[in-house]
């Protein structure tokens, strides 16, 4: 595919000779990689037709490989050929990849647009800027669904009611990752808010939380896509489960599931971009102009129209609206909304950059046995 | 050769046999053939060479990394070298190690390249990950004290320049230990360090000064050829004034106030600063930093690791570890990978059972029944084989969840009662029914294509001889089958051991196979010494089963077609 790209590239020069390139210096094509699904769609949306419309003879391609971002990022440094343009990372793999020096490091202030209120990018995305390498683009949580004809007539108003195998009977949807359960293992086991990561950060700490998780361990299903948690819910194999609101959102509002939110002590997480080291300057020229229009304040905010993950702009708040489909407000299903957000868990991005590798490894090993 | 010489050789019955252009004959042939055999090897070499580049190759080269351990040495050269000289079981490494640490950990946090020694670690003593990235972000803290310490004795040691013709000195340069560094930061990072960088250390500072002279070269190198910055215009890195301290401390002053180069006069006032302040307490200052340090077990797993090649991978696959004592069990809690390979091995021979059981009446009647019929019936088997993959496991996981089709029937029979639904899938159950599904045509076709091949008319004339229908069946007809039996079993059970998007999806966590565990390691874990390993002691098992298989059945009485 690539061959075939660089021989039409080939044939172009010639056709139209290159004036037509002249002063522009940037590659013609671009590779971004994401999620899929619907959070792909909405950037799909508000990012890549307006960005296409302005630039007609730029082509888009999408790769689904976000969930594999560190290993194929980290393989195509291996190899010293990259095919990716600009990737959709988590938080903690923006951080990881940044620690490995596979993605570079930006200027935020130089690269980005000022917000629509004037305000530098650094001042709009605040504490939103993780790392060095990572342009935010959105606030997600993780957080609990339930069934809303399986809990009587006591809903859960407590994420500890996943591990109360009593009161509310039937599976849970987990993921099959230890960041965000074991933070909840550690909450519901009765340790303080404010010292869930330096109790987590001990071995002791780490068993505690395993075991907490063993006492649901039977109950579980462990899920490792998105789609995974709302499938499970909508089939009723589970009585609740956790997954981004974003999936949540839609199961409820654009399919009219029997679902009801749980938001108690939802796991904030930022999503945004980072860009693979080595790229060809013109391939980098492209990627930093796409970038700039694609995070500015109307953008984000246009994206809140496809799927309720709040836009990671200050300035973009006061324009997220309805949806673009069902027409409905978007601001009170929104992590960020003070209704949602009594008790909200900020993760730990720098905690989980250092103790990933040690944790999962404990957790796989504990999900093995 | 003329017919009379031919006839007198044929007749004194010695000579070579020679061929009709009276080349002997030998030759002829084996030229004939020659010509042959290369014609033959250019017909095949694009497919050859094909299979060898993109699947050989990657193979070995995935299988070599089972074995290789390079990461160590070359993030750590300076550690491991020290640690040869350190009996593990003494407690904590004496200072030389832990200043030799300092030195390859602080290059190793700026080309950014700690981390991955860290996670490599943690593969072997979980917790190494957090410990280097939290050090390579602290290391800089270390050298603070020496690094002011110098600027307040004179301004311009914070200038580049100053630094650079000091470290120039003036006599000839020292160029093969300007090459050693480069190849040391190559080994390094894997990226070349090729160029000029408008400075070469000089001979008698080297000599003078080896630590600094290290530090400095390396960060030159380092700032020019990966920053592309220029040497004069920086202030070098803490590390560069901690290795000219210690280097002070340890030379001899008469050297230092004999040595004439530039700046040697700020080398002197230098020296007697050096001395006169405390000098770093290496250990001390990274057990400052993070507490683990003062693990015993952090350096002995360094140590132990610092080879260039490494079983541990193999042993780890096994449930062992290599420690300072030899090879031992790992901790229970890590023991996972024998009862994942017994559980792939027994899942996937009652996965062939499961398809030699369900398969073989089927096989039988389509080839029993006339071509008209058979063909029709062919395409109910082929069906499923022709529909993806995921679609199958897919349609199993509707059908057998809780609240799934085969549920919802039983409790509409009323067999089952609504409370207590069965639980068929997220299980081995799951896996083994959705995966003889998936398998059956593997076992089908072979066995198909075998019993058409069986003439009807040796069970007759069995039954004609008095045979019962059974004993004509088991007697006659079923020893002709075994070949499709064989055939149908070594391709579904290859398949089986192999297979990891099923039992992901339908496995839940006791129905899943080591294939799942190879997966994450090469995708998430990023292990891939361990996933290599693990796949190397998975094809072997494969070639060991097929090579038994050889010798008890004999390959030849495989049969894939009639």
């Amino acid at each position: 595919m690539k061959l075939t790209a660089t021989l039409l590239s080939a044939t172009a020069l010639t056709v139209f000779g290159l004036p037509a390139f002249a002063g522009s210096h940037m590659a013609d094509s671009m590779t971004l990689v994401s999620w899929g699904g619907a959070y792909q769609k909405s950037q799909h949306n508000a990012y890549v037709v307006p960005y296409l419309k302005m630039n007609p003879g730029v082509t888009i391609t999408w790769d689904e490989s976000s969930s594999e971002a560190v290993p194929k990022l980290r393989a195509m440094n291996e190899v010293g050929n990259v095919t990716w343009d600009l990737v959709d990372a988590e938080g903690p793999d923006a951080i990881r990849l940044c620690d490995e020096g596979l993605v570079i490091e930006v200027d935020h202030d130089k690269i980005l647009a000022d917000g629509d209120d004037g305000s530098s990018p650094s001042e709009d995305f605040g504490d939103m800027i993780i790392s060095d390498c990572h342009i935010p683009q959105i606030v997600y949580s993780t957080t609990f669904g339930y069934r809303t004809d399986k809990v009587g007539n006591r809903p859960p108003k407590d994420v500890c009611a996943v591990f109360d195998t009593r009161t509310y009977p039937g599976k849970r949807a987990l993921r099959k990752s230890p960041v965000a359960n074991m933070e909840w293992a550690l909450i519901c086991d009765g340790v303080g808010i404010e010292d869930v990561y330096d109790v987590l950060a001990t071995r002791r700490g780490q068993d505690r939380a395993l075991n907490k998780l063993a006492t649901i361990k039977d109950d579980v299903i462990w899920w490792s896509a998105g789609a995974d948690t709302p499938q499970l819910l909508a089939d009723g194999e589970v009585v609740m489960g956790s997954t981004f609101n974003g999936r949540l959102f839609s199961a409820i509002e654009e399919q009219n599931q029997p679902i009801g939110m749980l938001w108690d002590w939802q796991m904030f997480d930022i999503d945004g971009w980072v860009i693979p080291k080595g790229l060809p300057p013109e391939r980098e020229a492209r990627v930093l102009d796409f970038l700039k229009f694609a995070t500015d304040t109307q953008r984000l905010a246009d994206q809140s129209k496809w799927i309720s993950y709040g836009p990671a702009r200050m300035s973009s708040a006061p324009l997220v609206g309805k949806h673009a489909e069902l027409g409905i407000d978007m601001a009170p299903h929104m992590p960020t909304d003070p209704e949602n957000s009594k008790n909200t868990f900020v993760q730990n991005y720098n905690f989980w950059g250092d103790y990933k590798d040690d944790i999962d490894a404990k957790f796989q090993a504990w999900l093995a046995q | 050769m003329n017919d009379q010489s031919m006839k007198a050789a044929m007749e004194r019955g010695d000579g070579p046999m020679l061929a009709a252009d009276g080349t002997p004959l030998k030759k002829s042939l084996a030229r004939a053939l020659r010509m042959q055999k290369i014609r033959a090897l250019l017909l095949v070499a694009p497919l050859l060479i094909f299979v060898l580049l993109t699947f050989l190759a990657p193979i070995a080269d995935m299988l070599f990394r089972s074995v290789e351990n390079q990461i160590v040495s070359e993030t750590l050269p300076g550690t491991t070298a020290t640690l040869d000289d350190w009996e593990a079981g003494e407690g904590l490494p004496p200072e030389p190690v832990w200043r030799a640490f300092y030195f390859d950990l602080f290059l190793a946090a700026e080309a950014k390249e700690h981390t991955r020694l860290g996670s490599r670690l943690n593969y072997e003593f979980t917790g190494m990950s957090s410990l280097f990235r939290g050090a390579g972000r602290g290391i800089d803290d270390i050298g603070e004290d020496q690094a002011a310490a110098i600027i307040e004795l004179d301004p311009r040691w914070e200038e580049g320049g100053f630094w650079h013709d000091l470290m120039s000195g003036t006599g000839d340069a020292d160029v093969r230990f300007l090459d050693a560094r480069r190849d040391r930061l190559e080994r390094l990072t894997g990226d070349r360090y090729d160029g000029d960088i408008g400075f070469s250390p000089g001979a008698a500072v080297v000599d003078l000064l080896p630590l600094t002279a290290r530090a400095y070269t390396d960060w030159a190198l380092y700032t020019v050829l990966a920053d592309g910055d220029a040497v004069i215009e920086v202030t070098p890195w803490e590390a560069v004034p901690v290795a000219l301290f210690l280097d002070l401390r340890a030379a001899d002053a008469a050297a230092v106030s004999g040595y004439d180069g530039p700046g040697r006069g700020d080398l002197f006032v230098a020296m007697l600063a050096a001395r006169s302040s405390d000098p770093i307490d290496f250990r001390q200052s990274f057990i400052d930093l993070d507490e683990d340090f003062a693990i015993p077990t952090i350096w002995e797993t360094i140590q132990t690791y610092s080879n260039r090649f490494t079983p541990g991978y193999f042993l780890n696959a096994v449930d062992l570890q290599l420690t300072p004592d030899g090879v031992s069990a790992r901790d229970a809690g890590q023991r996972i990978y024998i009862v994942l390979f017994q559980r792939t091995m027994f899942m996937s021979l009652l996965i062939t059972f499961s398809c030699i059981l369900l398969g073989y009446p089927v096989a039988w009647i389509l080839a029993n029944l006339p071509m008209r019929v058979a063909n029709m019936l062919m395409i109910l088997v082929l069906l499923p084989f022709w529909t993806s993959l995921l679609v199958r496991t897919s349609a199993w996981k509707v059908m057998l969840q809780q609240q799934g089709v085969i549920n919802d029937t039983l409790v509409w029979l009323g067999l089952v009662d609504d409370a207590a639904r069965l639980v068929m899938i997220n299980n081995q159950f799951g896996t083994i029914v959705a995966m003889t599904h998936i398998l059956l045509p593997f076992m089908i076709l072979p066995l198909y294509s075998v019993m058409q091949t069986i003439p009807p008319s040796y069970v007759r004339a069995a039954k004609s001889l008095g045979a019962t229908n059974m004993t004509a069946f088991w007697r006659v007809y079923f020893p002709q089958s075994v070949p499709g039996i064989g055939a149908g079993s070594i391709l579904v059970f290859i398949l089986a051991i192999g297979y990891y998007i099923t039992p992901e999806i339908v496995g839940g966590t006791k129905g899943v196979f080591i294939s799942n565990r190879i997966a994450y390691h090469i995708s998430a874990s990023l292990n891939w010494g361990l996933g290599a390993a693990l796949g190397t002691i998975l094809l072997a098992a494969v070639l060991i089963l097929y090579w038994a298989y050889d010798k008890v059945v004999g390959i030849d009485n495989v049969k894939l077609g009639g």
